[in-house]
């Protein structure tokens, strides 16, 4: 899922400052399951923003809520009879809820509360790690299931390179080399075949590279 | 090895030759004198000098230029490519250019990474790594295409080169890495620097068993010490440097204002070693901003005077 992480809190209240009411809209997705942007983490930035306001002698009213998903209209929909008394939204989901809320509400500021990071794993409880680019093609398949792209720093396609030691990667030690990973794959699956042929140059277009991507199911259009 | 270009490198080696090459580091400037002085200092005691490409992503001045310098200068230069900081336009691009000026020898390579330069919170490319780049350069030389199957109408000569670390980990999977590189045409090996001879041997003997040594020319690769400060650097702070205890001792044994003499006496003597090795086709030294001390080395290990080749 989309990994997020929460913005420093001064980062929010300069954000804010020029407001009266404010309303924190929570997204009970994939920032739910990370800890930055559901329910819970909705009460918690609200209340320490109240605080704060009430230190400082500022006015503001804080409303709290959290959408289904705020990738979809059909959750988006629930704001429009009340997001009219707030002046702005901090919204708590990834960058796409953002913007996609924005896209709704064209008069309404829209602001991020937290950062998005990446596709990734709750690898154990407090720690999420990164798994998928998107780069749009996948190569799984032939990489033992394990992403050169997400997890090689120079997203090498025929690794690993000359820094690889003791199983980490050059960049820093807290990273494991993605190669080594692959190759201890392959040798447990047998492969490794696979590792001694040149996998040749990637197609990008399938990325970012090649512009905003968009998916058309045909089947599912109305 | 197949493929014959006008390099002299290439020559050399083919002739069975010891091939001696170097490694001329550009300044962070634009003046193009230094490289020029640094070259001077070996144009005769070398077969080729590499100019490295923002080495250690810190920024320099281009390889590109300062290979054009040597070669009007009438060197041989080895054009050392970076996939960090080039897509695939611009890299074959530059292989274009350089072959316009006669610049037969290429040294393929990914690159360190943003984050050990002057840099880093630059974003970086790696649209190809060092193999597939490899790759591009026998297309462009062999099939007269450029990756998108665009025809050239005349194609750059390059001798292709590719580096390799014996000391990088998994090690195991150091001689099929060389194998795949060889698979994609590299035609020349330069080593990582190697200070462990032991663990160097037994790399070259899984090349030797599977003959690899007869498919690409391997240049062991040698940075002489200047003293205890730099190896402990070496060591402990360069990745996949491999830089025994003994050779700390070593140095460390004898006064300060020795200690670069006897770095390069270390170097000497493991050159002579690994001249009786099966499968080492030669020489790099990257005497790191040590140019001048290059002839010496060369000399001392009998490796002077060059072969003369058409």
């Amino acid at each position: 899922m989309i990994m997020a992480k929460a913005k420093p809190i001064e980062e929010i209240i300069d954000e804010i400052k020029e407001f009266k009411r404010i309303l924190i809209a929570g997204c009970n997705g994939c920032v739910t399951v990370c800890e930055a942007g559901g329910m819970k983490e909705v009460e918690v930035l609200a209340s320490a923003l109240r605080m704060y306001f009430k230190k400082a002698g500022q006015d503001m009213e804080i409303g709290e809520i959290s959408l289904t998903r705020q990738c979809d209209k059909e959750y988006i929909k629930e704001l429009r009879d009340g997001i009219g008394k707030y002046d702005a939204v901090v919204s708590l989901a990834c960058g796409a809820g953002v913007q996609f809320l924005a896209e709704m509400y064209e008069t309404k500021p829209i602001l991020p509360g937290v950062d998005t990071c990446f596709i990734g794993v709750t690898e154990e409880p407090g720690v999420w790690t990164e798994r998928c680019a998107a780069c749009g093609e996948c190569m799984l398949a032939s990489t033992g299931g394990i992403c050169p792209i997400a997890r090689c720093s120079k997203r090498m396609a025929n690794g690993p390179c000359g820094g690889s030691s003791d199983g980490k990667c050059e960049v820093n030690k807290e990273i494991a080399c993605g190669w080594q990973l692959i190759y201890d794959r392959l040798k447990a699956l047998g492969q490794l075949d696979r590792f001694e042929k040149p996998v040749s140059p990637k197609n990008w277009k399938t990325s970012r590279d090649g512009g905003p991507r968009k998916i058309i199911r045909e089947v599912s259009r109305q | 090895m197949s493929t014959t270009t006008p390099s002299k490198l290439q020559k050399i080696l083919a002739a069975g030759h010891f091939g001696v090459t170097t490694e001329c580091g550009p300044p962070r400037s634009c003046d193009g004198g230094v490289v020029e002085e640094k070259a001077k200092h070996v144009a005769g005691h070398v077969d080729a000098i590499n100019v490295t490409d923002n080495q250690t992503a810190v920024v320099r001045m281009c390889s590109l230029a300062s290979c054009i310098r040597l070669r009007i200068m009438g060197l041989e230069p080895v054009l050392q490519m970076v996939t960090r900081d080039r897509n695939r336009i611009g890299l074959q691009s530059d292989l274009l250019g350089a072959a316009s000026f006669g610049i037969n020898n290429v040294l393929c390579l990914t690159g360190d990474h943003q984050s050990f330069g002057d840099h880093p919170e630059a974003a970086n490319v790696f649209d190809l790594d060092s193999t597939q780049l490899i790759q591009t350069v026998k297309m462009m030389r062999d099939e007269a295409k450029l990756l998108s199957g665009a025809e050239l109408k005349t194609c750059p000569q390059m001798f292709i080169g590719a580096a390799e670390n014996p000391f990088a980990d998994p090690f195991d999977v150091r001689v099929s890495r060389l194998a795949k590189k060889v698979a994609a045409g590299a035609q020349f090996i330069q080593t990582q620097c190697i200070y462990n001879l032991d663990k160097f041997k037994k790399w070259m003997q899984g090349i030797v068993d599977r003959g690899l040594h007869e498919k690409v020319h391997i240049l062991a690769g040698f940075t002489p010490m200047k003293g205890v400060g730099m190896a402990k650097y070496m060591k402990n702070r360069v990745p996949g440097m491999d830089v025994p205890d003994d050779i700390i001792k070593r140095l460390q044994g004898v006064p300060k204002e020795k200690q670069s003499d006897e770095g390069i006496n270390i170097c000497i003597e493991h050159i002579q070693e690994l001249k009786e090795v099966k499968g080492v086709a030669g020489f790099h030294i990257m005497a790191i901003e040590w140019e001048e001390k290059v002839p010496e080395i060369v000399e001392r290990a009998g490796l002077y005077p060059r072969p003369k080749v058409d």
